[in-house]
C-alpha cells in the first residue's frame, strides 16, 4: 500500500470538497478498494471515507412508497432493515459475502464499482432503481455501462439509491465457488406494469436485461414462457468457472427459478 | 468402555487452548530487536533470459540497507534435492540447479529476481519498484506432453531434454505385460488428470533470521515441519555453514500439510543475508507469494490399463504417469511420482502384474513436491477410479468386484516392491457397509429423485504406505538421507517428563497425544508430561513430521527411550526396596515388590536419581534417555469409504450428502485426534474432487492466483463425516502397533466423490465415463450435455 491522505467528512458538501483534490477517491467499506490499494494498483493520494455521513446511511421509506437506502449504508443493514420493505433486496444484501464484507461493504460501492459478478447491480436494474448522486439522478437503464463502467463522473458521489417496490421480486444467486459473488445471478421483478429481468455475473459487458425473458414473460408470467428462450453465449463470461454456454444456460436456469420464487 | 486417559482416551488437545485464543506463538510473532525487512521481486514472466538488472535507482530510495540479486549467490550452493531417482536404463535423474535467485533465466512466475533488505516492508516494496530487469521472453513451456517432444523449447539449457527420468517399476518385460493384456477377457483403460493443488496453510511461509558478529552463531526461525532437516540441507548443500553454528527453530506452524518440508530459498537467503547485512532480518510472505512460491501438489497426467479374466480376477494393471515437477526439482520432489506412486499400485488388491511407468517434467510453473498423501493419492485415484470403471462395463457390482480381489493372506509381496504386514481388507469393508447403511442407500435414492435430484454413491479402497520407512531401503532407493526420528525423555527430579522429540506437531495434536502415550507406560497423569520440539538447540535429532510417520517412528523411538527410563528406575527402586531388579514391578506410578506390599512412588525414584544419596553405586545418577528409532518396514494403513452425493440436473452442481470413512489404523492412542485427522483429510480430497485448481494459461501465467479464483473447501461444503476405525489389525514391527492416520483422508476420498458423481449421472441415464477433477458445476453440466 502507498502513503494517503485519510479524512472523514461529516456531511455531503464536506466530502465533496475533499474529494476536489487530485487523486482524492471515495471510500465506502473498502472491501474492493482497500485490497486493490495493499495490490498495489491503485495509488488515490487521499481517501474520503462515505462513512461518517449521517444523510448517507440508512433504510428509509418515501412519499412514493419506493425504498431509498443511504449510499454508505452496509450490507448487512440493508439485509436486516429492508427485510420487511423489499424483502428481496434485503435477501440479496444478505448472501454477498461472507458477515466481515456485509459488515463494511456499502451499497454505493458495490454500484459504483460494478464489479461483472456482483449483486447488487441486478438488483438495481431488475427493479429500476434510481441512483442518487450528489449532483443528479440517474435511472438504473443508463448507469451501468459495461463492466467496472457506470455513468459517475469523477468525484460524483452516490448518496441514496431508490427502489421502486415491485409486487414480487426474487435474487437467484449461482455462486462461483471460489469467491462466491455470481457466477450468474438473476434478479427478478414483478411490476404492475411489467417485469424486468437482470442479469450479473454473465455477461462480458457487464450486468444486463435480458429483454426476450420479459417480453415473454409479459405475456405469460410462467415458467413455460421461458422454455424456448436461449440467451446467446457469444457474449457471456468463459473463464475457469464456468464455460460461456454454462453461463448462457444457467441465465435460464436461474431465470425459470426467479419465476417460481415470485409466482 | 472408553478410557479417560493413556493410551486409547480421546483426551481434549491441550494446545487448542492456545491455538483458540490467540496465544500461539507463530514465525510472523517473532520479532528481532533491529530486524530489517526483506522484499523478494518475483518474475511475472514464465520463462525468459535476464539480460539485465539494474538496481542502482533503488538503491538510493529511503531505508535501503541492501539489494541482492543472482550475482550475489554465485559460488553459494543452491536448493538441493533430497532424493536421486534412477531411470529405466539405470542412468541418474537429470538434476538442474536450483540458485537462490534467478542466474541468467526466469523458469516461473514467481521465480526470485533479486531480494530488497530495508528498514520496512514498504520501504522495501518501493524499492523492489524501482529495479529495472530486462527479461527477453521465451516460450513458456506448460504441456508436459509436449515438453517431451525432440525439439522442445528446453527450461535448463545444460539438460538434454525437459525430461527429469523416464522411470518405471514392476514387471520389465514389455512382453510379458503385453501377452497378460492380449490374453484379457476384458480390459478397461481410463485416462485421467489428478488436479494439481495449492496446499494453502492458514499461515503462509515466515523467516527470520539472526547471526551474531560476537559468537558467529546463527538462527534461522522458519515455518517448517521438519527444522532439523532444513538445517542439515541448509548448512551441507547450500551455505555450507557448520551445523553446531546454526540453530534453527520451528516454533507453532500453523498447518503444513507437506509444503513446509521442503527448504526454500527464502530461508537459505535471510540466513545468508543476515550476515552479510549484519542485521536480523524478516520475510513473511504474502498470499499472492504463497500462490507463486510455496510447492505446489499432484498434477499427474495418466493412462492406466485395467485386464481382467473371463471371471473377473484382476490379471494385469499398467499405467503411463506423466508427472510435472514445475520448473526445478524440490527437495522431495523426484520421490513422490516413484517410490510413493508406483509403490501403491497394488492397491488392495492381488493383481499379479503391475507394470508403472512415469516421466517427470520439467515445466515453467512452480515446483511440485509431496502434498498430504504425496504420491499415494495419485495412485490410489487411478486404480479405484479405473476398477469403478470395469465395474460399470462388466455390469457387476463395484464392491463385489473389489472383494473378489482383495489380497486376504498377510503378510503379502506386492509385485511392486512393497510387502504388506497386515490387513483385513474385507473386515474393513463389512466395518463400511455397516457404518454407511449400504443396504439403505436405494431407498435414500428415492428420495433424491422424488426431489428432482440425482443420487450416486461411490465407494473405492485405499492402501498407503506410511512412517517411512526402513533407511536402508530408502537408502537403495535414492533417499539422501535417512528416515529414522529420535526422543530424549527427560525426567525432572519431582517427576514431571519432558520429551525432547523429533518429530513436529503443526496441527496433528502430538502434545497430547505423546504424552498419553509416556504416561502410560508408567502409569502417572498425562499433565505431567509434555513434549518439546521444533528447536535443533533443545531435541536431539528429528526427521520431523509428513508422510503419517510421527507416533509410527518418532513415537517408537519415545516408547524405546521410556523403556530405558524405566529400567534404570526399577534398579534404583530395587536399592530403595531392598529387593532385586527382576522383582519390581512398575503399576500406576508404584514400584512394588511381587508378592509383596511394599512399594515405592514414581516421584520418590525420580527424587532419588537427582538426589542420590541412598543410590545403587554401579548405577549413574539422573534419568534421561535418548532412543533413535529406524523401523523395520513401512506401515500399511488401509480403508473402504463411501460417498454419497447429489447431483442437481439443471446446474451439474455437486452435493455432498454423506460420507463415510473406514479406516484401519492399527492401535488407536487418541481417537478423537485420529478421527480429526480424518476429516480434515476427508475435506482436503473433497476439495481437490470438486473445487481445487490450480490453473495456469499457456503463458505460464497463473490463473487460480488467489482466492478469488483458487476455490478451498469451506464448512458448508462438506457434510458430517461417519469415521470408524474400530478394524484394527496392527501393525507387526513397530512397539505401539500404529499405522499413521494423517492423510488416509485425503489419499482415499477423492475417487469415492468422483466414483459417486459418475454413479449418479449413469443412474440417471447419462452415459459419463469420466470426468476430470475438479468437478465443477459446469464440467458436470458439460459431461451431462456433452
Ligand atoms: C470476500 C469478499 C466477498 C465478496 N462477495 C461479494 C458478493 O458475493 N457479491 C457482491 O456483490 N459483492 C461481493 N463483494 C464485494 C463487496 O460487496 C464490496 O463491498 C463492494 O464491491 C464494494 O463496496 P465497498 O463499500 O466496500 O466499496 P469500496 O471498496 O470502498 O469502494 C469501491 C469503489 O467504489 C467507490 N465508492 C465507494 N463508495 C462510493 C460512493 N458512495 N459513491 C461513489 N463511489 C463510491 C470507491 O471510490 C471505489 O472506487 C465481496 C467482497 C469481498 C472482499
Amino acid at each position: 500500500m502507498y502513503n494517503f491522505e485519510f479524512e472523514r467528512p461529516s456531511t455531503i458538501a464536506d466530502a465533496v470538497a475533499a474529494l476536489g483534490g487530485e487523486d482524492a477517491q471515495a471510500l465506502g467499506g473498502g472491501q474492493t478498494l482497500i485490497p486493490t490499494l495493499k495490490q498495489r494498483l491503485a495509488a488515490p493520494s487521499k481517501l474520503v471515507s462515505m462513512n461518517g455521513i449521517a444523510e448517507m446511511q440508512g433504510v428509509c421509506i418515501e412519499d412514493d412508497g419506493s425504498v431509498a437506502i443511504g449510499g454508505a449504508t452496509t450490507h448487512a443493514n440493508v439485509a436486516a432493515k429492508a427485510a420487511g420493505s423489499y424483502p428481496a433486496l434485503a435477501a440479496l444484501a444478505g448472501q454477498i459475502g461472507d458477515p466481515a464484507v456485509r459488515n463494511r461493504g456499502t451499497i454505493g460501492g458495490s454500484v459504483a464499482n460494478n464489479d461483472p459478478a456482483a449483486c447488487y447491480p441486478a438488483g438495481v436494474l431488475g427493479s429500476g432503481a434510481t441512483i442518487v448522486t450528489n449532483t443528479r439522478q440517474i435511472a438504473a437503464d443508463d448507469f451501468f455501462q459495461g463492466m467496472f463502467t457506470t455513468a459517475l463522473e469523477e468525484d460524483e458521489i452516490i448518496t441514496s439509491v431508490r427502489f421502486p417496490v415491485p409486487q414480487a421480486a426474487s435474487y437467484q444467486k449461482f455462486l462461483q465457488p471460489a469467491s462466491r459473488f455470481a457466477l450468474v445471478g438473476v434478479y427478478l421483478a414483478r411490476f404492475a406494469d411489467g417485469v424486468r429481468v437482470a442479469v450479473t455475473g454473465a455477461s462480458e459487458e457487464g450486468v444486463f436485461r435480458w429483454s426476450e425473458a420479459e417480453e415473454a414473460l409479459n405475456k405469460e408470467f410462467r415458467t413455460d414462457a421461458l422454455m424456448d428462450l436461449h440467451v446467446n453465449p457469444m457474449n457471456m463470461i468463459g473463464d475457469l468457472h464456468g464455460s460461456k454456454e454454462y453461463r448462457a444456460h444457467l441465465v435460464g436456469v436461474m431465470t425459470k427459478r426467479a419465476v417460481e420464487a415470485c409466482s | 468402555m472408553p478410557k479417560d486417559s493413556g493410551i486409547g482416551a480421546s483426551s481434549k488437545r491441550r494446545e487448542d487452548v492456545r491455538f483458540l485464543t490467540g496465544a500461539g506463538n507463530y514465525t510472523d510473532d517473532i520479532n528481532v530487536h533491529g530486524q530489517a525487512y526483506v522484499h523478494f521481486l518475483r518474475s511475472d514472466i514464465a520463462h525468459g533470459r535476464i539480460s539485465n538488472i539494474d538496481t542502482s535507482a533503488a538503491e538510493g530510495m529511503p531505508g535501503v540497507v541492501k539489494i541482492f540479486t543472482g550475482k550475489d549467490f554465485e559460488g553459494v550452493g543452491g536448493m538441493p534435492c533430497g532424493w536421486e531417482i534412477t531411470d529405466r536404463h539405470g542412468a541418474p535423474m537429470q538434476e538442474p540447479p536450483h540458485p537462490i535467485l534467478a542466474q541468467g533465466k526466469v523458469r516461473h512466475v514467481g521465480d526470485p529476481i533479486a531480494a530488497v533488505v530495508a528498514d520496512s516492508l514498504e520501504q522495501a516494496r518501493d524499492a523492489a519498484e524501482a529495479i529495472e530487469v530486462d527479461i527477453e521472453e521465451l516460450p513458456a513451456v506448460m504441456d508436459m506432453k509436449a515438453a517431451a517432444q525432440d525439439g522442445a523449447t528446453l527450461i535448463h539449457d545444460d539438460l538434454k531434454n525437459n525430461i527429469c527420468y523416464d522411470w518405471h517399476l514392476g514387471e520389465e518385460d514389455n512382453d510379458k505385460v503385453n501377452e497378460v493384456f492380449a490374453n484379457a477377457a476384458h480390459v478397461t483403460t481410463l485416462d485421467l488428470i489428478n488436479n494439481r493443488l495449492v496446499a494453502n496453510p492458514m499461515e503462509p511461509r515466515v523467516a527470520v533470521a539472526e547471526y551474531s558478529r560476537g559468537t558467529e552463531d546463527y538462527t534461522l526461525y522458519t515455518t517448517s515441519q521438519n527444522p532439523h532437516v532444513i538445517r542439515l540441507l541448509m548448512c551441507a548443500f547450500v551455505l555450507g555453514l557448520p551445523e553446531h553454528k546454526v540453530r534453527v527453530v520451528a516454533p507453532d506452524v500453523g498447518g503444513g500439510f507437506g509444503t513446509k518440508i521442503f527448504h526454500y530459498a527464502e530461508e537459505a537467503f535471510c540466513t545468508f543475508a543476515a550476515k552479510a547485512c549484519n542485521r536480523p532480518l524478516k520475510w513473511t510472505a504474502s498470499r499472492s507469494e504463497a500462490f507463486m512460491s510455496d510447492a505446489q501438489g499432484r498434477d499427474h497426467v495418466s493412462t492406466v490399463e485395467l485386464a481382467l479374466d473371463a471371471d473377473n480376477n484382476f490379471t494385469g494393471l499398467r499405467t503411463n504417469t506423466y508427472a510435472n515437477l514445475g520448473a526445478y526439482l524440490s527437495t522431495f520432489s523426484s520421490s513422490v511420482p516413484t517410490w510413493l506412486h508406483g509403490t501403491l499400485m497394488a492397491g488392495n488388491y492381488k493383481t499379479p502384474v503391475i507394470q508403472v511407468n512415469v516421466k517427470a517434467m520439467f515445466t515453467n510453473t512452480v515446483p511440485v513436491d509431496a502434498y498430504r498423501g504425496a504420491g499415494r493419492p495419485e495412485a490410489t485415484y487411478q486404480l479405484e477410479r479405473v476398477i469403478d470403471k470395469a465395474a460399470r462395463e462388466l455390469g457387476v457390482d463395484p464392491i463385489a468386484l473389489r472383494r473378489q480381489n482383495f489380497i486376504t493372506q498377510f503378510p503379502y509381496d506386492t509385485p511392486v516392491a512393497l510387502t504388506y504386514d497386515t490387513g483385513d481388507y474385507n473386515g474393513t469393508m463389512d466395518k463400511l457397509e455397516a457404518a454407511a447403511d449400504l443396504a439403505g442407500f436405494a431407498a435414500r435414492r428415492a428420495e433424491s429423485e422424488a426431489n428432482g435430484k440425482l443420487r450416486g454413491l461411490g465407494v473405492n479402497c485405499y492402501i498407503e504406505a506410511c512412517g517411512i520407512a526402513p533407511s536402508n531401503i530408502v537408502g537403495m532407493l535414492g533417499a539422501r538421507a535417512g528416515l529414522y526420528d529420535a526422543a530424549t525423555v527427560r525426567v525432572n527430579a519431582t517427576g514431571s517428563i519432558s520429551v525432547m522429540v523429533g518429530a513436529h506437531s503443526h496441527g496433528q495434536g502430538h502434545e497430547t497425544a505423546f504424552p498419553q502415550v509416556v504416561a502410560d507406560m508408567i502409569g502417572i497423569d498425562e499433565s505431567m508430561v509434555e513434549i518439546v520440539h521444533g528447536d535443533t538447540s533443545k531435541i536431539p535429532f528429528g526427521m520431523g513430521t509428513y508422510g503419517s510417520r510421527s507416533l509410527a517412528v518418532c513415537g517408537s523411538a519415545m516408547v524405546k527411550a521410556t523403556e530405558k527410563i524405566i529400567d534404570k528406575a526399577k534398579k534404583i527402586a530395587a536399592h530403595l526396596l531392598e529387593a532385586s531388579e527382576a522383582d519390581i514391578e512398575l503399576k500406576d506410578g508404584q514400584f512394588s515388590v511381587a508378592g509383596t506390599d511394599k512399594s515405592v512412588a514414581w516421584g520418590d525414584v525420580t527424587l532419588t536419581a537427582y538426589v542420590p544419596h541412598n543410590f545403587p553405586l554401579e548405577v549413574e545418577p539422573g534419568l534421561e534417555e535418548t532412543a533413535f528409532y529406524d523401523p523395520a518396514n513401512f506401515t500399511f494403513p488401509a480403508g473402504a469409504y463411501a460417498c454419497e452425493v447429489e447431483v442437481d440436473p439443471e446446474t451439474g452442481q455437486v452435493t455432498i450428502e454423506a460420507f463415510t470413512a473406514a479406516d484401519d489404523f492399527g492401535n488407536i492412542v487418541n481417537p478423537m485426534i485420529v478421527d480429526g485427522q480424518v476429516h480434515g483429510g476427508i475435506g482436503q480430497g473433497i476439495g481437490q474432487a470438486l473445487l481445487e485448481n490450480c490453473a495456469y494459461d499457456e503463458n505460464g501465467q497463473l490463473l487460480s492466483a488467489s482466492f478469488m479464483d483458487y476455490a478451498m473447501p469451506r464448512a458448508d461444503d462438506l457434510p458430517f463425516y461417519g469415521v470408524d476405525h474400530s478394524s484394527q489389525t496392527p501393525c507387526t514391527h513397530n512397539p505401539l502397533g500404529v499405522k499413521g492416520c494423517g492423510e488416509a483422508g485425503a489419499i482415499g476420498s477423492p475417487p469415492a466423490v468422483v466414483n459417486a458423481v459418475l454413479d449418479a449421472l449413469n443412474a440417471g441415464g447419462k452415459a459419463v465415463d469420466h470426468i476430470d477433477m475438479p468437478m465443477s458445476p459446469s464440467r458436470v453440466w458439460a459431461a451431462m450435455n456433452g
